[in-house]
């Protein structure tokens, strides 16, 4: 129970700080199919019979390379799409090769917390350490090329470069969320509690601030929500996400 | 003392697919000039400030810039209106918006952002959220993120596109007015060149790729500019204004 | 070849792929032109609601693929703002609220009944389990969406390109829009049938991106999509119908991979044409 409050914790903090980048770029769509994507990764583990995670690791950062460098060229919402099914078609194959348990796959798609081990834990302490170093590096021209990307250009930031390693940190903020939250729903997190942060705030880091302090109300709540009744954590991260993000629009509504 | 030439291009050419959208073009801009870039839609405008900017590189000529940076004011931006980004946030990305690494708030730069702020008459609506101002209130809070940084040449790209006609002639006023305290040279494209005439100090006038530079008073004429518009245009003197208007039923006086 | 038609569960996946890949071609089209394919990406997982909500009542899935799309796009709408990063945080949004819904019918699908598969049938599909009985709905509905295609045809198309002309021209453009979103509900409905929900999007997006990189015109890329459509749903049963004596397992590889797997080559392939003519 422990592991799994920790865990649950750094997952939130890294989604409620990459969320904000997520939202403020508009990468809804990449925010969903790189976790998706990897799923892929997490069905060939168990197909080769190493740990979930090990599969993750592989296969995320392939599927936010290829949707950044083929999104390219034009249409990358059309690239997105086809990348993340061709990623699922190859989970779904090696679903097809595993003795593996329907449970288990289930686990993977809508996270399982309460079985995160101890070594879990202290590789998801890694992996958030990584990504929020990532950010703090990145921050101020991934700041100024998701409000004006010519702005940044003309200042020498190379934002086609950027964009790339941006996809790269959801891939590693991906591998640190899916074995607990699960695929299907690492996205929520990444862009409820953001866009909800927004009513509540109007600079940049605040707005980052408040967005971890919902993702962590929210997965808390989840975690002893999922505890109590068994039902799966993921129903109630979906659920509260689009609490949140009702509750936001009804306050910025009614500012105005 | 010599004028310094804060930006030289030298027969800069650009080429897409075959056609040459910039065709040699040479101009240069001193310090403290004000100078307008001229031209009809697809005229190149666009292309030649991508050169000015670094951005794309000519496949012939060269690009110089001489003394401090340059400062860029894109034509819009388009924030949401609940970007959780205040003005004063963009105007502080100005002063080193493309570095690494995070950097403490101090006093020194909280300052100069507000002495910016108060510089462009966007002081009242600093702490706003960058996406609900007005298209002028966001040219302001653009110019001081780009001249925040101390440029020697202020590049806009037309400003005025996408502003009536009063909030167009005060941020060119603002433009002319900074340009003369801060010791700047001003570089700034429009197809509609009536605002911009009384600060103009000199026009490169772009056409089909090539250019024309000289003074206002050698370019903003009935026969150059019909040449140069292959259409009738006409330059009059309306009560003391310079205007120019274009058109086959335009008399003149 | 002979056993592989005479097989009546073939002989069904074939009717049923050929009656999804029509559709998706036609509907695909606009959905790539009007840049929603996050869009249709997300009818798909929702479908998971509903074909888990089905699954748990015991009834078609396929009724649960077309009754939650329908409640989806009146909900996209309405939610729908103009501006296409808020639009897709909205349908992220609204996606993550099914999706948790989906874990927990799921979830209950599999404390319930002994039958652990239905997580995966849902996601996955089952084209060779698909019931003969459900043949006329699944053809009305196809029908239908060609049919509504046709009749929307000029409004829609202009309304992509241009929404404020198209308003000018008295086109309701919110009823245009809601009624799109219909369709690829009910158009990402019959894919699931075939690949499962989470893969339906490529269906739908996948042939009608290959055929707009063919040709510039609608309605010539419309006919490409659904032909391409049909081949690689064609191909793909024929090749999961030979992969029974497969390695690994010798169970069959799915369908679904075959059938993603040559969407994805058939982009990539006219991605490359297209760029080596530069």
């Amino acid at each position: 129970m422990t592991n799994a409050w920790l865990a649950g914790s750094l997952v939130a903090v890294v989604a409620g700080v990459v969320g904000f980048f997520v939202v403020l770029r508009g990468a809804t769509f990449a925010a969903h199919g790189v976790p998706l994507a990897s799923f892929a990764g997490a069905a060939g583990a168990s197909v080769v019979g190493v740990p979930a995670v090990v599969g993750l690791a592989v296969f995320s950062p392939v599927a936010a390379v290829a949707i950044g460098l083929l999104g390219r060229r034009r249409r990358s919402d059309v690239v997105t799409a086809l990348v993340v099914a061709a990623m699922l078609g190859l989970g779904a194959l090696f679903l097809s090769w595993t003795v593996e348990y329907a449970s288990e796959i289930y686990a993977l798609l809508f996270g399982e917390v309460l079985g995160v081990t101890g070594t879990e834990v202290w590789l998801s302490a890694a992996l958030t350490g990584a990504a929020l170093l990532a950010v703090a590096t990145l921050y101020r021209p991934l700041l100024l090329s998701s409000v004006a990307g010519e702005v940044a250009e003309a200042r020498g930031v190379r934002t086609a470069r950027l964009e790339l390693l941006f996809l790269v940190l959801m891939a590693v903020v991906t591998t640190l969320a899916v074995p607990v939250v699960g695929t299907l729903l690492m996205f929520t997190l990444m862009v409820g509690p953001p866009a909800a942060a927004r009513a509540f705030v109007r600079s940049p880091l605040a707005a980052m601030a408040a967005s971890v302090g919902i993702a962590l109300v929210t997965v808390w709540l989840a975690i002893a929500l999922a505890y109590e009744t068994t039902w799966p954590i993921g129903f109630f991260v979906g659920i509260a996400g689009a609490a949140w993000y009702v509750l936001a629009r009804v306050v910025a509504a009614r500012r105005r | 003392m010599p004028p310094v030439r804060v930006l030289t291009v030298e027969g800069a050419t650009v080429t897409f697919g075959g056609r040459r959208v910039l065709d040699g073009v040479s101009f240069s801009v001193e310090a403290g000039e004000f100078v307008g870039l001229i031209g009809a839609n697809g005229a190149g405008k666009t292309t030649l400030f991508r050169v000015v900017l670094g951005l794309l590189k000519p496949s012939a000529g060269t690009v110089r810039h001489l003394g401090r940076r340059v400062g860029y004011v894109p034509q819009k931006v388009a924030i949401e209106p609940d970007a959780p980004l205040r003005a004063r946030d963009l105007v502080a990305l100005g002063l080193d918006g493309e570095r690494f690494g995070v950097r403490l708030p101090s006093r020194s730069r909280r300052e100069r952002v507000d002495r910016m702020l108060e510089a462009v008459g966007a002081a009242a609506f600093a702490d706003a959220r960058v996406g609900t101002l007005s298209g002028g209130e966001q040219q302001r809070v653009l110019i001081a993120h780009a001249l925040v940084g101390q440029p020697s040449l202020l590049v806009m790209d037309e400003p005025l596109a996408n502003l009536d006609i009063k909030s167009g002639h005060e941020i060119v006023e603002l433009v002319a007015r900074l340009a003369v305290e801060q010791d700047l040279a001003v570089l700034l494209s429009a197809h509609e060149m009536n605002a911009i005439l009384p600060h103009m100090d000199r026009v490169v006038y772009l056409a089909e790729g090539r250019a024309v530079s000289g003074t206002t008073g050698e370019v903003i004429r009935s026969d150059v500019l019909s040449e140069l518009y292959r259409y009738p245009v006409k330059v009059l003197d309306v009560d003391g204004t310079v205007v120019v208007v274009g058109g086959h039923d335009v008399k003149v006086r | 070849m002979t056993g592989f038609l005479a097989s009546d569960p073939v002989r069904v996946a074939l009717v049923v792929g050929a009656m999804a890949a029509v559709v998706s071609g036609v509907v695909g089209v606009f959905t790539v032109v009007r840049g929603q394919s996050f869009a249709g990406h997300a009818f798909g997982d929702l479908g998971t609601l509903g074909g888990s909500g089905a699954f748990l009542l015991n009834v078609n899935p396929l009724w649960g693929f077309v009754s939650v799309g329908a409640v989806v796009a009146g909900a996209m709408e309405l939610v729908g703002v103009q501006r296409r990063r808020g639009r897709d945080v909205a349908t992220g949004i609204v996606l993550g609220a099914a999706l948790g819904a989906a874990a927990l019918l799921l979830y209950l699908d599999t404390t319930r009944s002994s039958t652990t598969g239905a997580a995966v049938t849902v996601l996955f599909g089952s084209i060779f389990a698909v019931a003969s009985g459900s043949l006329p709905v699944m053809a009305g509905l196809a029908g239908a969406g060609v049919l509504a295609v046709v009749a929307l045809y000029r409004p829609l198309l202009l309304s992509s390109f241009h929404p404020e002309l198209a308003s000018v021209r008295g086109v309701p453009v919110r009823a245009v829009t809601l009624g799109f979103l219909v369709l690829m509900g009910v158009t990402v409905s019959l894919t699931s049938m075939v690949v499962g929900t989470i893969l339906s999007p490529a269906l739908l997006v996948g042939p009608a991106a290959c055929a707009l990189r063919l040709s510039r015109r609608p309605g010539v890329a419309m006919v490409l999509a659904a032909g391409i459509g049909l081949v690689v749903t064609w191909a793909g049963i024929a090749l999961a119908y030979a992969s029974a004596t497969w390695p690994p397992s010798h169970a069959g590889w799915p369908v679904s991979f075959f059938v993603v797997a040559l969407v994805f080559l058939a982009y990539l392939g006219v991605e490359a044409g297209a760029a080596a003519r530069g």
